[in-house]
């Protein structure tokens, strides 16, 4: 009883002299000192506890520990996600791939007929940087909007947030992965012989460009709660952005009008690593080098040697590869923080 | 301690008006007045692990802000909250259920959004679903339940989310009578197990059947904190301030020329006038009566009725069926009711007081009058006291 406020005005509250005259209906003393050390006692052998702090300061490693142990909380969100989505559609999932499929068909149609650009087998070099920008884009898209979307469980349960940014990644990996087999199939098709040796160069890819979208996920999903066209105004630079990585256009196509041109003075050609500034390009490569594969193929037009992807060997793709991710990975931490920063008041914004 | 609630303050911003788009941000920067509205002001306390606290308070006066900042929901301002253990924070029930699913579906996504693993969740599913009565439509879509089954749903989960320390804003007001009276079992075998629990409501019966302790909240500032019964008696006497501060007193209405006696003053006395302002049940209260009369009267009825805090008569009586002579003579006089070992328990009463003729036209009329307060210091609930004997026997032992 010794926290008791003084505010009360009570002639000695709760202590002895007024239990003693406290009737037989009501509980003694005793009795209730005894009850609280037994449900102390009780909440002691509950054993050891975590301890957590809720204010206004970002604990970043805190942070990532609780969102390692939501983990789990993250596979449901992405479950859910994926079952909402096809919940009533007669084909269900099959449109996550059908979708692509009959995109493709078209596009195959298109370079082979009518636009043909000489590039064998177009439809995979375009489908190889296609399938990973979906999943970038996708991700930062949805994510954007998530935290907004979900407003009822942001006001009314506690959680660490981020997850569900990040759950929107993780469904768009989901759909990468339906969409890959829609280009293992047209592979199939073509009999298109992937770059066996470095299918593992894949692996690094994928983590980079998925540690890259987590960054801008995790970012912009909190910053659109405070300003709500920051969605529309990712949608439009994520239209931009896919041109500047070589998916429609071939990296030699960059090459040769920068050669042409100086700029403020400097060769063009100096300026190629402005280019490569954009994480997304060693990633599409990376992916162009595995599913495409052709350096240097016979031109399907002039019938002359073309050349189509970088020559760089298997340690510049892994390289570079490593580099997006290193720099992700710092972003990502930057975004968290900026996240922590602004979370502290969606409940009241939303 | 579970709790340890440190100088939280909160602050909200109200802008005259609030604008989400860069366009308009930009349109309007520099120029968009906002007020800053503290909800919680440096409120500082702590709950022991084990102990059950309750948090009261009129609408606004921050008790959800404040369980929000504890719940790690919003963050405060300044100051900080620190927590020992698993913490689940139960402000809606149902929030974050996904109507496109089944109530299967729903039930392992919102445990772990409650913090559940799924091994968990696996383990308790037959009883989650038992107690929520729902084991027929448990593969329908959440969106074809009614509101009930929804509750239902999402409180059974909630309550199965094994926490150290629960959080529970006023969710228990839902549900038919049987559910609620499932609910307050669940959250006394919480109490059973050691764990700590942190509720909200507006009810003062709830404090006193569930907590040990309890604060009082009031525009954001703590008024103080002590066991339930002390607690709820600061919180009606904070409530009985509010009130006088609004509401003038009743004066008499009509011309005093027309009515041949009138009330004069009403006053209360009993064991502790003088030191202290509540009754204690059992203890003998004394209304008295002033009154003058203009002219002498030979048919003259005083009556007093007590009310409980929802206005609800508990008693009335008046001098005709007390047997007393209803005549009066001119000029000032008293009346004295007495009521001897009161039996009212807790709670805030009113007087009113009457003064009429037997054929029931009234003379004068006082509403709200006097009141008085009666301070349940232990932990039996109710309006009355009554002396009960209790006896445990095995059949066997006859």
């Amino acid at each position: 009883m010794s926290d008791v406020q003084p505010a009360l005005g009570l002639e000695d509250p709760g202590g002895p002299a007024v239990e003693e005259q406290l009737s037989g209906t009501e509980e003694s003393g005793e009795a209730r000192r005894v009850r609280l050390e037994t449900r102390s006692a009780l909440a002691a052998a509950r054993g050891p506890k975590s301890t957590r702090v809720v204010s206004a300061r970002v604990r970043l490693w805190a942070r990532m520990k609780e969102l390692w142990d939501t983990r789990e909380l993250f596979t449901f969100l992405v479950r859910k996600e994926i079952k909402v989505k096809y919940k009533n559609s007669f084909l269900g999932f099959l449109w996550s791939m059908l979708n692509p499929a009959l995109n493709l068909a078209v596009f195959w149609i298109l370079f082979t007929f009518f636009l043909p650009n000489g590039i064998p087998d177009f439809v995979i070099y375009m489908f190889a940087a296609m399938v990973v920008w979906n999943l970038f884009q996708t991700a930062v898209q949805s994510a954007t909007g998530v935290v907004v979307m979900n407003a009822g469980i942001v006001k009314k349960v506690a959680f660490p947030r981020e997850i569900l940014s990040l759950a929107s990644v993780g469904t768009s990996v989901v759909f990468f992965l339906f969409q890959s087999l829609v280009l293992i199939a047209f592979m199939l098709a073509f009999w298109h012989r992937p770059d066996w040796p470095d299918l593992w160069l894949l692996v690094p890819a994928l983590t980079a460009i998925v540690m890259f979208a987590a960054a801008l996920a995790v970012f912009f999903s909190a910053v659109n709660v405070y300003l709500r066209d920051t969605q529309h105004l990712v949608e439009v630079v994520l239209m931009a952005w896919f041109w500047a990585a070589p998916g429609i256009y071939s990296l030699y196509e960059v090459h040769d009008k920068l050669e042409k041109h100086r700029i403020f003075g400097i060769p063009g050609t100096h300026l190629i690593w402005l280019y490569f500034a954009n994480p997304i390009v060693p990633v599409v490569m990376t992916f162009q080098r595995v599913f495409y594969n052709l350096n240097h193929p016979i031109s399907t037009v002039t019938h002359k040697v073309q050349p189509v992807l970088a020559t760089y060997g298997t340690m510049w793709y892994l390289r570079s590869d490593v580099i997006v991710l290193a720099v992700s990975a710092v972003l990502f931490l930057g975004a968290m923080k900026v996240f922590g920063r602004l979370e502290g008041n969606f409940a009241e914004e939303l | 301690m579970a709790v340890d609630v440190v100088d939280v303050s909160k602050r909200f911003r109200l802008y005259k008006e609030k604008y989400y788009s860069l366009k308009e941000r930009v349109l309007h920067v520099g120029r968009n007045p906002y007020e800053d509205f503290w909800a919680l002001h440096d409120v500082s306390f702590s709950v022991r692990e084990g102990e059950s606290v309750g948090i009261m308070g009129r609408n606004g006066s921050g008790k959800s802000t404040m369980l929000k900042c504890v719940s790690g929901i919003l963050q405060p301002t300044q100051g900080q909250v620190v927590l020992r253990g698993k913490l689940a924070a139960l402000l809606e029930l149902g929030a974050g259920f996904q109507p496109e699913l089944s109530g299967r579906d729903n039930i392992f996504l919102n445990a772990s959004l409650l913090g559940l693993s799924t091994r968990e969740v696996e383990r308790r599913f037959d009883e989650i679903v038992a107690f929520a009565e729902l084991e027929q439509f448990i593969d329908n879509q959440v969106k074809y339940y009614s509101s009930g089954m929804y509750v239902r749903l999402g409180f059974a989960v909630a309550v199965n989310v094994d926490p150290d320390v629960l959080v529970i804003d006023e969710v228990l007001a839902v549900g038919d009578e049987n559910f609620q009276r499932k609910c307050l079992d669940r959250i006394r075998s919480f109490q059973r197990d050691g764990r700590t629990l942190l509720f909200v409501t507006h009810s003062p019966e709830m404090v006193r059947q569930i907590c040990d302790r309890a604060l009082v909240l009031a525009s954001g500032e703590m008024l103080g904190m002590g066991s339930a019964g002390e607690a709820i008696h600061l919180y009606h006497n904070h409530l009985l301030a509010e009130e006088e501060a609004t509401v003038t007193a009743d004066e008499p209405s009509a011309t005093t020329q027309s009515r041949p006696i009138l009330v004069t003053a009403v006053d209360l006395e009993h064991a502790g006038s003088g030191s202290r302002d509540y009754l204690r049940p059992g203890e003998s209260l004394t209304i008295k009566v002033a009154f003058e009369a203009l002219q002498p009267l030979d048919d003259v009825v005083f009556g007093i009725q007590i009310r409980d805090a929802g206005d609800d008569l508990v008693f009335g009586t008046n001098t005709d069926i007390l047997g007393l002579s209803s005549r009066v003579p001119a000029g000032p006089g008293r009346v004295d009711f007495t009521v001897e070992d009161i039996p009212l328990l807790g709670g805030p009463f009113s007087v009113t007081i009457d003064v009429a003729n037997t054929g029931g036209i009234f003379y004068d009329r006082r509403e709200n009058a006097a009141r008085f307060e009666t301070l349940n210091m232990g932990r039996t609930v109710g309006l009355v006291t009554m002396n009960v004997q209790a006896d445990i026997r095995a059949a066997s032992f006859g």
